[in-house]
């Protein structure tokens, strides 16, 4: 009788161990599907016109998304300067000044709701505020609808980071007779930065893979984005007509779109992560 | 030594010049603090003009249908007749599907990452999952579309109305649909919610596990009667995350949900999201109250996400103050 209960609880076990082993190969095996899918299916559009031209209609062969690679840069490089000094203000506000408090906590319940707000709808909002106003889609709108989605992120990050900086640091700064402002830029800012940078850096990667944000606020273009008064080409945008478009060509080159994209955003989240893991672990 | 002697013996500044200095200080320290409290500000302030504007410009479709606008399930622009049902019914469905396919999943990565992987397994498992996190939403929508979406039609769709049949597999497997769409989901939700399940286990005190352990618990058992009751508040607040970013997804689901404007008790059938309608007819739309009910439609999801997500912060936090207690 024991026994017999001893084995089925070891056979219970055995059986939960496997399944929790299958449900991790799962997850290894739907990533490794859909990258080789992207891979495969996406290096067969890359080539150098891919790199340096720009669209043509379907049918014509030659034809390139480099509009909308720049354009994709722009739209993220403009946001980042919106929400980037934004985010680290608040983010100081919140670890410095506000820290227990009451508004603090709202601040930062606010961030995070912020943080997992439906992009789509602040794609909504940019349009009522920045585009049916004025008359016309924009690169400006495009930027401001990615730096209202970088912006909670930077900020909490930027207090995450400020919080691991020991108060003692701050405590000897003061003590000197420095300026409370002298010492969190000088000397705060300065021992957090590497966390920083690589929160930074996340949330650039995140809003340069964005789709939905940018649909009623950039638009698309398939000329060179030559100013941020204008629609401008964005390389998921692209991708999504192409990709529900009918023409072969342009779904092939939808999927060198998609390698482009996630190359570069994996790339960055996998050199942010590394370059974090080795700078904590120095400390 | 030699420092603080210099400093002992330094004259004492003259006071007029420390005055000034403590002034600009204190001028400084003012103008910083206010900036970065503008800036948190801004933030507060940013989230009630959102929801003001939003609500502002639906006016036209709360004022001539009111409440029946969630409950109404007609969709047509000619007549501009238009109803929320659909698009909530498709947005519920696709989203409780992801939650079905993508907790326990999340749940068995977790054990697997927490309590099974050998060490040195540990990292690359990790890190290939929370890789998975960082694949854009347009990618997913687009590998579903071309990928899964046929594999689906010709292979599961019609194995599951051999096998199991009845209302929710009924119709023609045509492989997109709220089914497709939910799985896809699922596979973007189960990184957020698996990482966050794997810290939650990583946190338990090593002295439960190593008394249940200890008097003889098999690894399930120590799961299943320590991890999962220790964590369990914080299991849910990670699922309530896992919730918010499913129900706000627009690409992923706009690719392969089918893009049909009716309510069908089967999950083949082809259907709409929230976001997949504001993705689809948003830019399409003319007349002003056609806008305003995809306007409405763009409320409705924020004040779902913003009351699920808030909930989901509040209870996290009150978890956190209970344990530092």
């Amino acid at each position: 009788m024991r026994l017999r209960r001893r084995t089925w609880r070891k056979a219970v076990n055995a059986a939960a161990m496997f399944l929790s082993a299958c449900t991790a190969l799962f997850g290894l095996v739907m990533l490794g599907w859909i990258l080789s899918d992207t891979a495969v299916k996406g290096i067969r559009a890359i080539n150098w016109d891919f790199f340096v031209r720009l669209p043509t209609p379907p049918g014509e062969t030659h034809g390139g998304l480099a509009n909308a690679m720049l354009g994709t840069l722009i739209l993220t490089a403009t946001a980042a300067a919106m929400s980037v000094p934004a985010g680290i203000l608040a983010g100081t506000w919140l670890a410095e000044f506000g820290r227990r408090g009451r508004l603090a906590a709202v601040v930062r319940t606010v961030a995070d709701v912020l943080t997992g707000a439906p992009s789509i709808v602040v794609g909504v909002f940019v349009y009522l505020v920045l585009v049916r106003p004025f008359g016309h889609f924009s690169g400006w709108a495009g930027a401001v609808a990615l730096a209202i989605l970088m912006l909670p992120v930077v900020t909490r990050t930027t207090e995450e980071m400020l919080l691991l900086v020991p108060d003692a640091m701050r405590e000897s700064a003061l003590a000197l007779g420095a300026p409370l402002w002298r010492v969190l830029i000088g000397i705060v800012y300065r021992a957090a930065r590497a966390g920083m940078l690589t929160g930074i850096l996340l949330a650039i990667s995140r809003a340069a893979g964005e789709t939905a944000p940018l649909l009623f606020t950039s638009l698309n273009s398939p000329y060179w984005g030559k100013s941020l008064n204008q629609p401008m080409p964005s390389l998921t945008v692209t991708l999504f007509n192409y990709a529900m478009s009918p023409y072969d060509e342009w779904q092939t080159q939808a999927w060198g779109a998609a390698l482009v994209v996630t190359g570069a955003v994996l790339a960055t989240t996998v050199t942010a992560r590394i370059w974090l893991r080795r700078t904590t672990q120095r400390t | 030594m030699a420092r603080v002697d210099s400093i002992t013996i330094s004259p004492a500044p003259d006071s007029s010049g420390r005055g000034r200095s403590r002034r600009s200080a204190s001028v400084g320290d003012a103008i910083f603090r206010g900036l970065t409290a503008g800036a948190a500000l801004g933030l507060f302030v940013l989230i009630v003009v959102m929801v003001w504007v939003l609500w502002r410009e639906s006016q036209p479709a709360v004022q001539k249908f009111g409440w029946r606008f969630l409950f109404r399930n007609t969709w047509d622009p000619v007549t501009e007749e238009f109803g929320a049902l659909h698009a909530v019914y498709g947005t519920l469905v696709t989203t409780a599907i992801a939650l079905l396919a993508a907790v326990p999943c999340s749940l068995g990565i977790a054990v697997f990452l927490a309590e099974i992987a050998p060490a040195w397994l540990r990292g690359p498992v990790g890190t290939a999952v929370e890789l998975l996190a960082a694949v854009p939403s347009i990618v997913y929508g687009m590998w579903g579309l071309f990928v899964l979406a046929p594999l689906m039609g010709d292979t599961v769709q019609p194995w599951l109305q051999e096998h199991i049949g009845g209302p929710l597999f009924s119709g023609p497997p045509m492989g997109i649909g709220l089914l497709t769409a939910g799985l896809v989901l699922a596979l973007m939700i189960l990184p957020f919610i698996s990482s966050v399940m794997r810290d939650v286990f990583q946190l338990t005190p090593a002295a439960l596990k190593e008394s249940a352990y200890g008097v003889g618990a098999t690894t399930w058992e120590v799961v299943r009667h320590v991890l999962i009751p220790y964590g369990r508040k914080a299991i849910v607040g990670a699922v309530t995350l896992g919730l918010g970013r499913a129900l706000g997804e627009t690409m992923a689901v706009t690719f392969v949900i089918g893009n049909a404007h009716r309510l069908s008790p089967s999950l083949f059938a082809a259907g709409n999201s929230i976001a997949s309608t504001l993705a689809n007819e948003f830019t399409e739309a003319d007349g002003d109250v056609y806008m305003a009910a995809l306007i409405e439609l763009g409320l409705v999801l924020f004040l779902i996400t913003f009351v699920i997500l808030t909930a989901a912060q509040l209870w996290i936090r009150r978890l956190g103050q209970q344990e530092g207690r």
